[in-house]
């Protein structure tokens, strides 16, 4: 009997993991917040999510195939969950040809320029988003309000953001206390009754996404946990230091992106840092960051910068904050 | 709590088909094949040569140096030649080649099946029997026994922890031995004790052995010093350093040996053998071997000749599956591929894993999307992936500051990788090309 085997190195078998299944799991943990969004914000909602999924794999094809000229693999669902994220970090009214743009810079310039899945530094969604509010103001902060399922994807009636109001009232001088008697309960906030991002708002359903993660270890407690912990903690400072100045921390947790940023936005495995304890330092830099600029700075809101500047942080802070190897304590001469 | 270690681990399937296939006496080969290094260390050297005759347990071929053991005759005939044969490492190299005839055993060996409670040798004088019987470690690692029951000067061996772990998927011939030749194993434990001169022993065995785990319990009853600790499930429990953590929570420091922290560990399989060896003079000639695949018909456990060829024993289990894409020698996570089935058993082989022509290929590698599992699941607490990349652009300084000697090459990054990675295939290169680095520094 003759016949050729195949001869390879040790180990001969593969875990359950693979590109594709982590990806997918993601846009699985996003679904409850997808929902949510259709929910409060109507046709909108959905409309804004398949152009933006459609034109981030669109663009990750064209690019793969006559750019790259390479073998176009969209399959892996990097671009969709792209797609995704982006949606989730525009308003639900915003029109299509801004996020069609949107999904060009994410795609273009935040992913395939530094070589595609895997290389890039920043978090593409978050270049997307920052790109288009830096270029679209308005359109970008014409947020709608939570009118509910029926309502039309043009016809939406705007206003700010409770992150926007507290902001706009503390420059004019008012104190917290005033401004709140026009803000959303914390429990409407939980919910996600409230305008916002598209995505953003419900922090219940976001929440949700995370236990699915961990479940499927697809991530780990680290860096939502100690992100949003760091936000509560400095809010709690600033609050009780001076409580009209400086807002609830419960109401900085649960308004802007904090929960979508924290869960979702941070955890990107690209641009995260590859070990607990610097994932520790990565997500306290977000939330310090993220506290300066929303209580100091001139937005309302500032965790998408906040991760972009981390981000730039995470190969300096894999190079030097390394996981203790085994027989280290020892060798200390503990 | 179950005890284990601390840092990384996989969980891969288990697949421990032969568990419940008792250990049969596998049939005499026709040829046995005995390579001449089936240790780690110096090949031995042959004491005989084309013509002579032999009987079974007769020393063939002598240990060549410190590191090194001898080898004995599995079988009684005539010598047909000594040469270089394919084993199972991939290369030809020396073996003694054995036309058998009959099974004429030399007459000081105790065949009878009596347990022999006994210890009557002194602790020098066990050692000696173990260096003459060639045992070595039958975990897989097959570094001479004898040697280890010597610890350096200046360090003293304080507790035996006895590795029943079995942490590699498939394989259950430890399971079987300790389950069969239990009595046997727990006084070839205090045989080993006495020569280390220390009066505790651990025997460290998976609690998905409930059955072994009760059956070695009972049997310590009767045995000062010697105790089971449970383990939990968790891969690589079986390496040494890994198994040192998990019983007795101290751990080795990076570059040195086991008995820095007191610690001497033992494969149960040895354990056996130091018994026979000690008390019923018989040389190392023959191991338990499990035979396994998800296609093959009978998975079963053979009490094998040293020098048997492969194929025998695949066709007492079945014959080699329509099938198979690959044959293993040892385990999925680190057993090495076998190019022929005729390579012979050797002290070393564990078992033979066949896998399907499915099973049998990696997976398409994908770009690293920085997850770090790798990290997470390393049980030296090393990053794979960057030690992957210094491979791979032959940054060899970097690759030895980022400890890549420190890798134990259990494959629980690569396994673990949803990228499909050759982790541990680069982290092998890297290790090599230091090893040669820091020799001809050191010369």
């Amino acid at each position: 009997m003759n016949r050729l085997i195949n001869i390879s190195p040790s180990p001969h078998v593969a875990g359950e993991y693979s590109v594709k299944k982590i990806m997918y799991g993601v846009v699985l943990a996003l679904l409850p917040a997808l929902a949510a969004s259709v929910y409060f914000f109507g046709t909108g909602a959905i409309i804004v999510t398949l152009v933006s999924i459609a034109s981030c794999v669109a663009f990750e094809y064209l690019i793969q195939k006559f750019i790259i000229k390479t073998t176009p693999k969209i399959s892996d669902g990097s671009a969709i969950l792209t797609g995704l994220l982006l949606a989730f970090n525009v308003p639900s009214n915003l029109p299509i040809w801004i996020i069609i743009i949107g999904a060009l810079i994410s795609i273009g310039v935040g992913k395939m320029s530094f070589g595609g899945l895997g290389q890039n530094p920043f978090n593409p969604a978050l270049v997307g988003r920052v790109f288009l509010l830096i270029s679209f103001p308005v359109q970008m902060t014409s947020w709608p309000k939570p009118l509910g399922f029926l309502t039309g994807y043009t016809d939406a009636v705007t206003g700010p953001t409770a992150l926007g109001k507290l902001k706009e009232g503390i420059m004019n001088g008012e104190t917290v206390s005033n401004i709140m008697q026009d803000i959303p309960s914390h429990m409407e906030a939980f919910y996600g009754h409230m305008g916002g991002s598209m995505g953003e708002i419900s922090a219940l359903a976001l929440i949700l996404g995370f236990a699915f993660m961990l479940y499927r270890k697809i991530i780990t407690w680290h860096i939502p946990v100690i992100l949003v912990g760091t936000v509560f903690a400095f809010t709690g400072i600033l609050h009780f230091a001076n409580p009209e100045q400086f807002a609830h921390p419960v109401f900085h947790i649960l308004t802007g992106g904090v929960m979508l940023g924290a869960i979702f936005m941070a955890t990107d495995m690209v641009t995260s840092p590859m070990n607990p304890k610097g994932m520790i330092i990565f997500a306290v830099g977000i939330g310090v960051i993220t506290v300066l600029i929303r209580s100091f700075g001139a937005y309302p809101e500032g965790i998408s910068f906040a991760i972009l500047i981390m981000n730039a942080f995470v190969p300096i802070i894999n190079k030097y904050v390394k996981p203790s190897r085994f027989g280290e304590e020892v060798k200390n001469g503990q | 709590m179950l005890k284990t270690f601390k840092k990384g681990g996989v969980h891969p399937a288990e697949n421990k088909l032969s568990a419940n296939s008792a250990i049969t006496m596998a049939e005499l080969p026709k040829i046995a094949t005995i390579p001449l290094g089936q240790h780690i260390g110096a090949p031995a050297t042959p004491l005989v040569k084309k013509g002579d005759v032999v009987k079974v347990g007769q020393i063939v071929a002598q240990s060549s140096g410190f590191v090194s053991a001898n080898i004995h005759s599995s079988v009684s005939g005539t010598v047909a030649k000594v040469e270089d044969t394919l084993d199972s490492t991939g290369f030809k190299r020396p073996a003694i080649i054995i036309n058998v005839e009959g099974d004429d055993w030399l007459e000081e060996i105790d065949q009878s099946k009596d347990i022999k409670k006994e210890i009557s040798l002194s602790a020098e004088d066990i050692k000696k029997s173990v260096q003459n019987a060639g045992i070595v470690g039958l975990g897989g690692a097959t570094f001479p026994t004898h040697i280890k029951l010597s610890p350096p000067p200046g360090k003293t061996a304080e507790v035996l922890i006895l590795n029943g772990v079995e942490c590699e998927p498939y394989l259950t011939a430890d399971h079987r031995l300790m389950l069969e030749k239990g009595e046997e194993m727990v006084i070839g434990t205090k045989i080993l004790m006495k020569a280390l001169g220390v009066n505790k022993a651990f025997i460290g065995i998976e609690n998905n052995k409930p059955d072994a785990i009760k059956h070695l319990s009972d049997i310590c009853k009767n045995y000062e010093g010697v105790e089971v600790t449970p383990l939990k499930v968790k891969y690589p429990q079986g390496g040494e350093k890994q198994l040192i953590k998990a019983v007795i929570n101290r751990e080795v420091p990076s570059g040195t040996l086991p008995i820095e922290v007191g610690a001497v560990v033992h494969n149960v399989g040895t354990a056996f053998a130091v018994y026979e060896a000690v008390q019923k003079n018989k040389p190392l000639i023959e191991r338990v071997v499990t035979i396994t695949g998800k296609s093959v018909k009978t998975p079963s456990n053979f009490m094998v000749r040293i020098g048997t060829p492969t194929i025998q024993l695949i066709e007492a289990a079945g014959g080699v599956p329509d099938d198979t894409g690959k044959m293993v020698s040892g385990g999925p996570m680190m057993g090495k591929a076998i190019s022929s089935v005729d390579v012979p058993i050797t002290k070393g082989s564990s078992g033979v894993l066949i896998f399907n022509n499915t099973e049998a290929r990696r997976r398409e590698v994908e770009p690293c999307i920085r997850c770090g599992k790798c990290v997470s699941v390393c049980p030296m607490g090393l990053e794979p992936y960057i030690l992957m990349t210094f491979a791979e652009k032959q940054m060899w300084e970097e690759t030895e500051t980022e400890s890549a000697m420190d890798c134990i090459e259990c494959g629980s990054c690569m396994f673990t990788c949803p990228a499909d990675r050759p982790l541990l295939d680069y982290i092998r290169l890297g290790k090599t090309t230091v090893g040669k680095i820091i020799r001809s520094r050191n010369q």
